[in-house]
């Protein structure tokens, strides 16, 4: 009885995170910007990985290898997040901000311009976004939405 | 480096458990899945981490260039004088079972001081590796990020 449920239980938590796993590489491969990629890569590390190895541990019962793959959960729970952290903050402070971000409300350190393209700095956009709007015309704010 | 506050603190938590496990992988070998190798990329990893985060110049307080170009020749030198005491003692080359009162026991020592000895050359040659990588001159000032 007991055996039946675990097993239920564990292979729940395998097809749970074998979906967060497909939906994170879809997402990896399918959305629009960096930012939202790194969330779709940073599913996979935690939600993907972390049901699967709990799966595992459900199967391990109270062994050994259950005590490894809890290390295992750990550090990857340690680890994942830093590594996420450690590229969102790279690529914060060389400047690349989401693709629809209008007012950079958060920002200590300004966009720089990318090589090679126009340059989308704070100021010049924060300047245009409020000449938008008080000309208050809903169409001009689209279309530089649209281009930063 | 004021914005990499997270990372000083994930690394001070995670450089010693990766030298522990260094240190497992390296002495469990025989016995399981590991071994010099292994062992050797585990152990130097732990320090190219505090290298990459901590920054190149307290790395080489630890380990200076010449303590590094040396393990590697240390490593080998284990490795093959385990063959010549082998030889020594009236064996072949890296035959380990003169070094015990029984073969088997004699293979488990062998075993050991020649993974000892991978282990040593591999980690001498990854930070050689990395200090070669990383001592270059970078095209980015550490600001421009």
């Amino acid at each position: 009885m007991i055996s039946v449920l675990v097993d239920i239980l564990s292979w729940t938590s395998f097809i749970v995170g074998g979906f967060f796993l497909f939906v994170g590489s879809l997402g990896m491969v399918r959305l629009v910007d960096f930012w939202a990629r790194l969330h779709a890569a940073s599913i996979i590390d935690s939600a993907g990985v972390g049901l699967i190895l709990l799966g595992m541990m459900l199967q391990g019962g109270v062994s050994l290898v259950t005590a490894k793959l809890a290390l295992i959960v750990l550090f990857l729970f340690i680890t994942g997040p830093t590594a996420s952290h450690a590229v969102a903050n790279a690529a914060f402070m060389s400047g690349s901000r989401p693709h629809d971000m209008v007012e950079d409300v958060t920002a200590t350190v300004p966009p720089k311009p990318n090589k090679g393209k126009p340059n989308k700095g704070k100021p010049k956009k924060a300047k245009a976004a409020s000449s938008a709007k008080s000309s208050n015309t809903a169409k001009a704010s689209k279309t530089i939405r649209k281009k930063t | 480096m004021d914005h990499h506050l997270i990372l000083r603190v994930i690394t001070k938590i995670l450089v010693a458990p990766i030298l522990l496990y260094g240190l497992y992988v390296q002495f469990h070998g025989d016995f399981g899945p590991g071994g010099g190798f292994q062992a050797g990329v585990i152990f130097a990893v732990g320090f190219i981490l505090f290298g990459i985060v901590f920054g190149l110049r307290r790395l080489r307080r630890i380990f200076p260039d010449y303590v590094v170009h040396q393990l590697v020749a240390l490593g080998v030198l284990l490795f093959a004088g385990t063959g010549i005491v082998n030889m020594a003692l009236g064996g072949n080359f890296l035959d380990y079972n003169v070094l015990g009162e029984k073969g088997y026991q004699g293979q488990h020592w062998g075993i050991i001081a020649v993974e000892l000895g991978v282990g040593v050359t591999v980690f001498g040659v990854m930070m050689a590796i990395f200090y070669s990588f990383a001592g270059r001159p970078p095209s980015l000032d550490d600001k421009e990020w």
